[in-house]
C-alpha cells in the first residue's frame, strides 16, 4: 500500500473544494485544446472564461503608474541613468526612490520582516487612515501572498476542531468553505436574501448562531464579504452597524473581506470599511476583534498574478498577536514585489502628481467600462425566460437564478450532476461561455444559479449576449416541453 | 464573562505548540538591540542580499520589462536594456495571458514548468514530466502543502533529520502530526547511519506511530553537508521496504564547497537504481530561487516535483492549490530564469556568468574562512561552513538554567550582546541531548568575515575562560 494514495490522503483535504477552478475549467481546458488541435471541432472559436475574477488575463490593462514603480524597484540599477528618465514617468521615480529607501540595503531580493517592510506598512496605515478618517498602526499590518494566505492564517488560529465554527454567508466565495474544511472546523451558513438584493438580517445570523450552538458547535468568528462575492451587493452603514453590534454581544471575531472595496457601480451604494464603522460608532480594541482583508487582486488594477493583499488585525491581545506573527514567520515573508503594490494600492498618485491625470484617467476607464459591461451582462440575464439576476453594486460577477424546468432537473439527475452544473456543462458545449455553478458557492436548496463574471472585453460582450440567449432558448424549448 | 474566541487560552492549540527559531527569540532579541542602535550582523537566516549579495543582472532586467511591458514598445528600451533580457520578457510574457497581473494555472505557467522539466532531466539524464511539476510561492509553501496532505492524524508520524531546518518541526506541529526525529551524525561529516534510522522508525512505531513519509535536506540545512551515494541509495532503498514518500529537501543544491561529496538529486539515484524502485517508490523533490547564487529570497519562487504519486493524488494535490489561485507571477519567471539560462554566445552570457562564478567563489572561500576560525576556537568543534559545536563547561549550563535558558540559547545571547553577531542557538534545529551548536550562515560579506571570525574568537574564549 504507498503511502499517498486516495485512501490514505488527509481526509480534510479530500473534503475540501474549490469550484472556482473546478470540474467545468478542466473541460473547458481539454475544449480549448480540441479547438487548437482541430479548428472547427466545436459550434464556437473560442473558449470565453467568465469563471474566475482574473482581469488582465482578458486584457483589462494594468495602471502604468503602478508598473513603473515595480520595474524600477525590480531593477534599481538603471535609477541613477540619465536615459531612465526619458523612459519612465518622474514620480515614478521619485516613488521608487522612496521605497527603496524604506528597504534595508534596497535589497528587494531579501526576506523582509515578516509582517512585512515596516515603511510599506506605514505608508498602508497612512491610506487607511486617509480613507476612513480614523487612525490605523502598522504593527496591526500583516503583509501577505494575496488576501487567501491571510484568510488561512485566522483559520487556522480559530479552528481548534470539528466543534468550531465560522459562520459564512451563502453565497459565499468558496475559500471559505475550503479553508474551513482544509482546517478541519465547520462552516455555520447564513443564508443573504435575494429578494431583498441579498440582504444580510440579524435575525438570520441570530438564528442561525443558535441553531448551531444549540448542535454543540461553538461559533467563533462571522464572515462578512463586503462588495459580495459572488453576490456583488454592497452592504448599507445601517446594516454595517448591526453586524457590528451581533459580533460584539455574542464575542464573534469579525472578518472582513473587503477585497472589492474600490469595486462599487452604483451610485446610491458606498463602501465603508468595518474598521471605519466600528470606530465610528466609538467602539475601540477593547470592544470588538476584527480582522480586514484586502488584495491587489482586484479594484481597478487587478493585479492578481503579484500575489499581494494584507489583513489588519485589531482587538487581539499581545500573546495573541504574538502567535500570528509565529504563523507569518514560518513562510518568513510575503513576496516583496507583492508589498510594494500593496503600498501602491493604499496610496495611488494624489492631485498635483505627474501621473495624477493619466492614472485618474486609467482608473476611470476601467470602472466605467465595469459598470457598463455589468449593466449589459445582467439586462441580458433579466432578459432571459425563466431567469432573474439581482444588480451587481459592486465586485466583479452577476449571480443570476434560473428557474430550472423539472424536466431539466431529472435530467441533471440522471447525469449525476447537480442541475446548475448541468446546464453549466450545455452552455460551455454549446457556446464556449465557461461559468461556474452556484453550487459551488452554496445556495438556498432548491434553487439554481451560476457566476459569470463581468470580465470578458467590452467588444466581446455582445457576442456574449447573444450566444447566451440563443443557447438558453434552446435549452428550455428542449426541457420546457 | 466568557472568553473570547481569540483570547490566548483559545486559540489552536496546534498554532501555540509550533516553534520556528529562525526567526525566534535570538532574532527578536536583536532586532531590539539594532533599534536601540547597536550594529547587528543577521546571520540568522539564509538571506543573501540582507547582507549586501547583488541581484544576478540579468533576470532582474528581464522582471523589469515585464513588469512595465509598454517599455518594450518604447524606441529608447535598447538603451536601457540588452536585446537577449528584451526578448526573454517577450518569450515569458508570451506564455501566461495577461503577463504579471494574470493568475497563471494554480500549478503555474505550462511553459516555464516545461523549462523547469527540461533542467531537471539535463541535471539528471532523466527526463521530467511537467505536468508533476507544480511551481509554488518559495519552496516552503510547497513542502507545507505536501506535508498537509500527508498528516491525517496525530499518529501520522513524519522522519526528520536532527539536526533539521525548523520549518519541519513547526509545519508537523501546526498540522497536529508526530516529527520521528533521526540523527545524522556529527562525526561522520553529518552522514547517515542507516542503523539508527531503522532504530528511530523501530522505536516510533513502538510508541503506536504510524510513519508516513521521510524527510532528507540535502544538501543539508544547518549542516552544509551533502549525502554520499551510499547514503542515497540506502535511504532510498529504506523507504521502499518501509513504504514511506520520500521528501528530498534540495534547495541549496547550487551551494556546494567541497568537492568530496557533490550533488546527486534523489531522482536521479532513485532512476540510477532502476526497476521495480524506480518504478515505485513515491518521492516529492523541493528547490527554491532563494538560495544557490541567485538569493533571491524575497521573490518568494520555488516548485516540488512528483515521482509515481498516482494521478487521483495529484489531483487532490491540484485542488488544494487552485483554492490559492496562483503562486506568483514575477517568481514563476526568475523560477523559469533559473533552469533556462542563457548560453554561450548570448549577449549577457559573458556577465552572468561572472556575476555568479563571482558569488559562488566567494561564498566556497568564505564557507572556509568559517570553518578554519570556528575549528581555532576553544571549545569548538567539527565546524563545517556554519554549524559548529560548541562544548559547553558545566559552569556556562548552570548560568544557564539559572536564568531559565537552554544552555545554547544563553550563549548566544551573550555572543549576540558582545558582539552584534546574531545567530540561531542549535535547539532550535533540534541536536542531540547535551551537545550544543549554533547556526549562522557563511553570508556576511567577504570583507568582514576576518572581523567578524575574530570578535567571534574574542567572546568564545573569554566565555570559556569565564565558565570553566
Amino acid at each position: 500500500m504507498d503511502s499517498i494514495t486516495i485512501d490514505t490522503i488527509n481526509p480534510k483535504v479530500l473534503k475540501c473544494e474549490y469550484a472556482v477552478r473546478g470540474e467545468i475549467v478542466t473541460i473547458a481546458q481539454k475544449l480549448q485544446q480540441d479547438l487548437k488541435d482541430n479548428p472547427g471541432s466545436h459550434p464556437f472559436d473560442e473558449i470565453l472564461y467568465c469563471n474566475i475574477g482574473n482581469p488582465q488575463s482578458l486584457a483589462q490593462q494594468p495602471i502604468t503608474f503602478f508598473r513603473e514603480v515595480l520595474a524600477l524597484c525590480d531593477h534599481p540599477s538603471i535609477l541613477d541613468k540619465s536615459e531612465t528618465q526619458g523612459l519612465f514617468s518622474a514620480d515614478a521615480i521619485e516613488r521608487a526612490f522612496q521605497i527603496l529607501d524604506q528597504i534595508p540595503g534596497r535589497a528587494t531580493g531579501a526576506y523582509s520582516h515578516s509582517q512585512g517592510i515596516k515603511g510599506l506598512r506605514d505608508t498602508i496605515a497612512s491610506g487607511i487612515e486617509a480613507r476612513d478618517g480614523f487612525p490605523a498602526d502598522p504593527n496591526d499590518l500583516f503583509l501577505t501572498d494575496g488576501a487567501s494566505p491571510a484568510v488561512h492564517m485566522m483559520m487556522q488560529l480559530l479552528i481548534r476542531s470539528e466543534n468550531d465554527g465560522i459562520l459564512c454567508p451563502i453565497p459565499q466565495y468558496p475559500l471559505y468553505s475550503a479553508s474551513i474544511a482544509l482546517h478541519g472546523g465547520t462552516l455555520v451558513p447564513y443564508y443573504l436574501d435575494e429578494q431583498t438584493g441579498w440582504g444580510l438580517e440579524i435575525s438570520e445570523l441570530e438564528h442561525q448562531l443558535n441553531t448551531a450552538k444549540s448542535n454543540g458547535i461553538d461559533v467563533r468568528a462571522l464572515v462578512v464579504i463586503n462588495p459580495g462575492n459572488p453576490t456583488g451587493q454592497v452592504l448599507g452603514e445601517a446594516n454595517q452597524r448591526e453586524i457590528v453590534e451581533f459580533c460584539k454581544k455574542e464575542g464573534l471575531v469579525l472578518l472582513a473581506d473587503e477585497v472589492y472595496q474600490e469595486n462599487v457601480y452604483v451610485p446610491d451604494k458606498k463602501f465603508h470599511s468595518f474598521k471605519k464603522i466600528t470606530r465610528s460608532m466609538g467602539y475601540g480594541e477593547k470592544d470588538i476583534s476584527l480582522v480586514s482583508f484586502q488584495s491587489v487582486s482586484k479594484g481597478f488594477y487587478g493585479e492578481c498574478g503579484k500575489r499581494g493583499g494584507y489583513m489588519e488585525i485589531t482587538g487581539f491581545s499581545p500573546e495573541v498577536r504574538e502567535q500570528i506573527y509565529k504563523l507569518a514567520s514560518v513562510n518568513l515573508c510575503s513576496n516583496i514585489s507583492g508589498q510594494i503594490l500593496a503600498s501602491l494600492v493604499m496610496s495611488p498618485p494624489k492631485v498635483g502628481d505627474e501621473s495624477y491625470e493619466s492614472f485618474s484617467a486609467e482608473k476611470e476607464a476601467v470602472l466605467s467600462s465595469l459598470a457598463r459591461r455589468a449593466q449589459a451582462l445582467q439586462d441580458a440575464l433579466n432578459s432571459l425566460e425563466g431567469v432573474t439576476c439581482n444588480r451587481a453594486e459592486g465586485a466583479m460577477y452577476l449571480f443570476p437564478r434560473i428557474n430550472l424546468p423539472d424536466k431539466a432537473i431529472k435530467a441533471a439527475e440522471e447525469a449525476k450532476t447537480a442541475p446548475d452544473a448541468f446546464y453549466a456543462k450545455l452552455l460551455l458545449n454549446a457556446t464556449g461561455i465557461v461559468v461556474v455553478p452556484g453550487s459551488g458557492f452554496r445556495q438556498v436548496p432548491g434553487t439554481w444559479h451560476f457566476r459569470c463574471t463581468i470580465l470578458p472585453q467590452e467588444e466581446k460582450i455582445p457576442a456574449i449576449v447573444s450566444r447566451l440567449t440563443e443557447f438558453h432558448k434552446k435549452f428550455m424549448d428542449e426541457f420546457c416541453g | 464573562m466568557s472568553t473570547k474566541p481569540l483570547d490566548y487560552e483559545n486559540l489552536n492549540e496546534n498554532v501555540k505548540k509550533c516553534q520556528y527559531a529562525v526567526r525566534g527569540e535570538l532574532y527578536l532579541r536583536a532586532s531590539e538591540l539594532q533599534k536601540e542602535g547597536k550594529k547587528i550582523i543577521f546571520t540568522n537566516v539564509g538571506n543573501p542580499h540582507a547582507l549586501g549579495q547583488k541581484p544576478l543582472t540579468f533576470p532582474r532586467q528581464v522582471i523589469a520589462l515585464c513588469q512595465a511591458p509598454f517599455l518594450l514598445d518604447d524606441p529608447n528600451v535598447g538603451l536601457l536594456f540588452p536585446a537577449d533580457a528584451i526578448a526573454k520578457a517577450k518569450h515569458y510574457l508570451s506564455l501566461n495571458s495577461g503577463g504579471l497581473g494574470a493568475y497563471s494555472d494554480s500549478r503555474g505557467i505550462p511553459g516555464v514548468r516545461i523549462e523547469v522539466a527540461d533542467f531537471i532531466e539535463r541535471r539528471d539524464g532523466y527526463p521530467s514530466d511537467p505536468e508533476h511539476i507544480f511551481l509554488t510561492d518559495g519552496a516552503s509553501k510547497g513542502i507545507m502543502q505536501i506535508l498537509h496532505t500527508i498528516i491525517r492524524v496525530p499518529t501520522d508520524g513524519v522522519l526528520v533529520p536532527v539536526p533539521q531546518y525548523p520549518l519541519y518541526s513547526a509545519t508537523i506541529s501546526l498540522y497536529g502530526g508526530s516529527l520521528v526525529p533521526y540523527y545524522l551524525e556529527e562525526t561522520a561529516d553529518w552522514g547517515l547511519d542507516i542503523n539508527d534510522l531503522r532504530q528511530s522508525i523501530g522505536q516510533a512505531r513502538q510508541n503506536g506511530t504510524t510513519v508516513r513519509a521521510m524527510v532528507i535536506i540535502n544538501p543539508g540545512n544547518p549542516t552544509g553537508q551533502c549525502l554520499t551515494e551510499q547514503n542515497l541509495r540506502q535511504i532510498i532503498q529504506f523507504c521502499y521496504e518501509e513504504n514511506l514518500v520520500l521528501l528530498a529537501d534540495e534547495v541549496y543544491q547550487q551551494n556546494i564547497y567541497q568537492d568530496k561529496h557533490p550533488f546527486m538529486s534523489a531522482r536521479k539515484v532513485l532512476f540510477d537504481m532502476g526497476q521495480p524502485i524506480s518504478k515505485e517508490l513515491q518521492l516529492v523533490s523541493f528547490h527554491t530561487v532563494s538560495k544557490g547564487y541567485w538569493g533571491e529570497c524575497g521573490q518568494r519562487g520555488g516548485y516540488f516535483e512528483m515521482t509515481n504519486i498516482p494521478p487521483k493524488s495529484v489531483e487532490e494535490i491540484y485542488k488544494v492549490a487552485s483554492i490559492s489561485l496562483s503562486p506568483n507571477v514575477p517568481a514563476q519567471i526568475f523560477m523559469g530564469l533559473l533552469a533556462n539560462p542563457l548560453k554561450l554566445g548570448d549577449i549577457s552570457y559573458e556577465q552572468f556568468s561572472r556575476e555568479s562564478k563571482g558569488i559562488l567563489e566567494s561564498l566556497r572561500r568564505r564557507a572556509h574562512i568559517m570553518t578554519d576560525g570556528f575549528n581555532s576556537c576553544k571549545n569548538v568543534v567539527w565546524a563545517m561552513y556554519s554549524f559548529p559545536q560548541i562544548q559547553l563547561p558545566p559552569r556556562a549550563i548552570d548560568a544557564a538554567k539559572k536564568v531559565e535558558k537552554a544552555a545554547d540559547v544563553f550563549y548566544c545571547l551573550k555572543l549576540l550582546e558582545a558582539t552584534g553577531i546574531s545567530t540561531v542557538p542549535g535547539s532550535g534545529f533540534g541536536q542531540k541531548e547535551g551537545v550544543f551548536h549554533l547556526r549562522t550562515t557563511i553570508l556576511p560579506a567577504e570583507e568582514d568575515m576576518p572581523s567578524i571570525m575574530s570578535s567571534f574568537k574574542k567572546f568564545n574564549d573569554e566565555f570559556m575562560d569565564r565558565y570553566e
